[in-house]
């Protein structure tokens, strides 16, 4: 909740900083800055790139202060980690009182610390000492050194001089003490506002990782093989799905009887979500690599399949009659003005289809692989290497971008006459 | 040379509904080589139709095509066609798209070479024979589409209404360098037309068509497109018999508009 507001205030603040105190030094002077109607006119909004820039960076900052990285220099509240005490009311069968104190060492999980000395004290109520990880809690059986004992009828009644009951609980100085419903102390160190690293590591753990796995290697693979893999499978179903798909799209386009044929299985297969066909492969064709090239290749099948379709369906009839009119074959026609005015189509296509093979070999991985980007980060969540999990998140986002990218620039070289017709 | 004849030529569309439409009825006529003839009409008088069942791209339900001896079956080398938006091929350049008709007949790239560029310079596009057509303005895609269709010796060529979509500047421009390549090359040329004036500055003959059923209504032989060759075409459009020919054929489509429209509100009715 506290983060939602922060992120929120760093958005608003940092949009006036931007357009009150940079604009002033920068004036826009291409032809959308004289445009005076920008609100609704779609093609007058630009990325503005300050924006994207702060908008990574909060992103990187936040995750930094909130996991106490040492490359942030803010940090918010962290969990608390020193020697802290609290005291608890004994009260025994007969109704007298005695205070004792508990002294507890908290520290950070991983360092070697022994429980502090500490002097019983006065009274029937001896003082005791604990030790707690930070994050951790801990149950004190305060009443093993004390001369009236739970079994004999005493109950802490108070802590801190502050009333309570079984089930109840105390705030105290750093942390929470809860009386448990048999009557022990529960001692939790307040936790503070930053995330524990096995829930979300600190950027520099990550970074580490990346640079131990592809050192070193994770599950017998190293990062890049594990990569390496993962891509080469994408591309091979792909690669095959492509080479059966746009034939049969084509066909599909040009003939009654294959449109006839295949419209059923085309159109049953599409909504069919290729994760759904995992297990089906994984009996056919095992775990190996057999089966993740059948599962992509099905998965990038039925895309370009229509893509293709599509492709074929969008040339214009005038064009299709004038190559007529010009002497073209039917072959010829197929070849110099079919395939060529289906590319917009098929790359269109090749690009969802990219995006879905990659979704879909690492969701394959996630299910059973011996080596793969999605084989890695499941493996690791096993052993809640958060790190490694984070470290997968965020090569598989940059490897699919990626691919995107080179598609598009692909595009615009094959395809230089796209959206301008 | 090459006479092209139209023999009762009619076309009837079935619609899914049982009734049918009568696009054409009974068209007979007879071209001879080199006559460049404007067709003329309101919506729906089948002019379009005629112009694909002459192409190729429709069989008529009765009737036939004959160029010379052998009938008109599909679409082919023989008859070009020029549409009103170029349906150019945007993965190939200006040249590419001029040399597509003597490539697609294997013919050697040194036999035809010399001809794309002539064609190019002629339409005047000798500038821009490497330029994709998609960089081209409106007008000068019709100048390739032009030259695309002469780059393969046609003897019939078929324009759908070729300089609809251009403004009226680039449309005079292109008017007088259509009566220039008809001159030139002594084509055969059929141009269907929106346009009263245009009809009457290129056609030598002209085809005024009626609707429903789809039939020639009248047919005139004009001197303008003689005139005109050569020539400043608004000179040609001064003259007072241009004046009054274009007075005549505007009223005669006026009534049948008026009559279509009359019978429509009486269906509405």
């Amino acid at each position: 909740m506290i983060l939602l507001i922060i992120y929120v205030a760093v958005f608003a603040l940092s949009f006036f900083v931007v357009r009150k105190v940079l604009r002033g030094a920068m004036t826009r002077s291409d032809f959308t800055s004289l445009k005076t109607v920008t609100f609704g006119d779609e093609s007058a909004v630009r990325p503005d790139r300050w924006a994207s820039v702060i908008s990574v960076v909060t992103i990187f900052l936040l995750w930094g202060a909130f996991t106490g990285s040492k490359w942030v220099p803010i940090h918010a509240p962290g969990p608390f980690v020193g020697e802290t005490q609290f005291t608890y009311t004994l009260e025994a069968p007969d109704g007298t009182r005695d205070d004792a104190t508990v002294y507890a060492q908290v520290f950070k999980v991983g360092e070697e610390v022994s429980a502090p000395e500490v002097d019983p004290g006065d009274g029937f109520a001896k003082n005791d000492s604990i030790v707690v990880g930070a994050w951790r809690s801990e149950l004190l059986l305060m009443d093993k050194n004390d001369e009236v004992s739970r079994s004999d009828g005493a109950r802490v009644v108070a802590i801190d001089g502050q009333p309570v009951d079984q089930g109840g609980a105390v705030e105290v100085a750093d942390g929470t003490v809860v009386v448990t419903s048999k009557g022990a102390l529960n001692f939790s160190p307040s936790k503070g506002m930053q995330m524990e690293p096995i829930w979300l590591p600190a950027p520099e753990a990550v970074v580490a990782r990346v640079g131990e796995i592809a050192s070193q290697g994770y599950q017998n693979f190293t990062l890049w093989e594990h990569l390496y893999w993962s891509l080469v499978r994408v591309i091979v179903g792909f690669f095959f799905g492509a080479l059966v798909g746009i034939p049969l799209g084509y066909a599909m386009g040009l003939s009654d009887w294959f449109r006839g044929w295949f419209d059923p299985i085309v159109e049953f297969m599409r909504p069919v979500p290729p994760l759904a066909l995992i297990p089906l492969v994984i009996i056919w064709a095992g775990i190996g690599e057999t089966g993740k090239i059948i599962l992509l290749f099905l998965a990038a099948l039925w895309i370009m399949t229509i893509a293709a379709r599509a492709g074929v369906s969008g040339v214009a009839i005038s064009k299709v009659h004038a190559a007529y009119s010009l002497g073209a074959s039917k072959w010829q026609l197929m070849r110099y003005v079919i395939m060529p005015n289906s590319l917009p189509e098929i790359f269109t296509g090749a690009r969802v289809a990219m995006g879905v093979c990659w979704g879909t070999v690492v969701a394959a991985e996630l299910v059973a692989a011996e080596k793969g980007a999605g084989m890695m980060i499941m493996v690791a969540s096993r052993f809640q290497l958060t790190d490694i999990v984070l470290m997968g998140i965020i090569l598989i986002g940059v490897i699919g971008y990626g691919i995107d990218i080179l598609m598009r620039k692909a595009e615009k070289w094959l395809v230089p006459w796209k959206g301008r017709v | 040379m090459s006479t092209l004849s139209i023999e009762n030529v009619s076309m009837r569309f079935d619609l899914p509904n049982g009734s049918h439409v009568q696009a054409l009825k009974d068209v007979t006529l007879e071209l001879q080589s080199g006559e460049l003839m404007s067709v003329l009409g309101p919506s729906g008088c089948g002019k379009t139709t005629l112009l694909n069942i002459l192409a190729g791209f429709l069989a008529p339900t009765e009737g036939r095509i004959m160029l010379d001896d052998h009938q008109v079956k599909g679409p082919d080398a023989e008859r070009g066609m020029v549409f009103q938006q170029g349906a150019l091929f945007e993965w190939m350049s200006v040249r590419d798209n001029v040399s597509f008709g003597p490539r697609m007949a294997g013919r050697s790239k040194s036999d035809y070479m010399g001809n794309v560029d002539h064609l190019l310079e002629v339409v005047g596009l000798k500038d821009f024979k490497d330029k994709a057509v998609y960089e081209l303005s409106g007008g000068m895609q019709q100048r390739v589409a032009l030259a695309r269709c002469l780059a393969n010796d046609p003897d019939v060529i078929l324009m759908d209404e070729p300089l609809g979509a251009l403004d009226a500047l680039t449309r005079e421009k292109m008017q007088g360098l259509v009566l220039k390549l008809w001159k030139e090359t002594g084509k055969t040329i059929i141009l269907i037309t929106h346009s009263v004036e245009e009809a009457l500055l290129l056609g030598e003959r002209l085809l005024v068509m009626a609707p429903r059923p789809g039939r020639i209504h009248r047919e005139y032989r004009l001197p303008f497109a003689d005139d005109g060759v050569g020539r400043d075409l608004r000179e040609v459009k001064k003259n007072p018999e241009f004046a009054q020919k274009r007075e005549e054929i505007l009223s005669m489509i006026w009534d049948m508009e008026e009559e279509i429209m009359g019978r429509t509100e009486e269906t509405a009715g």
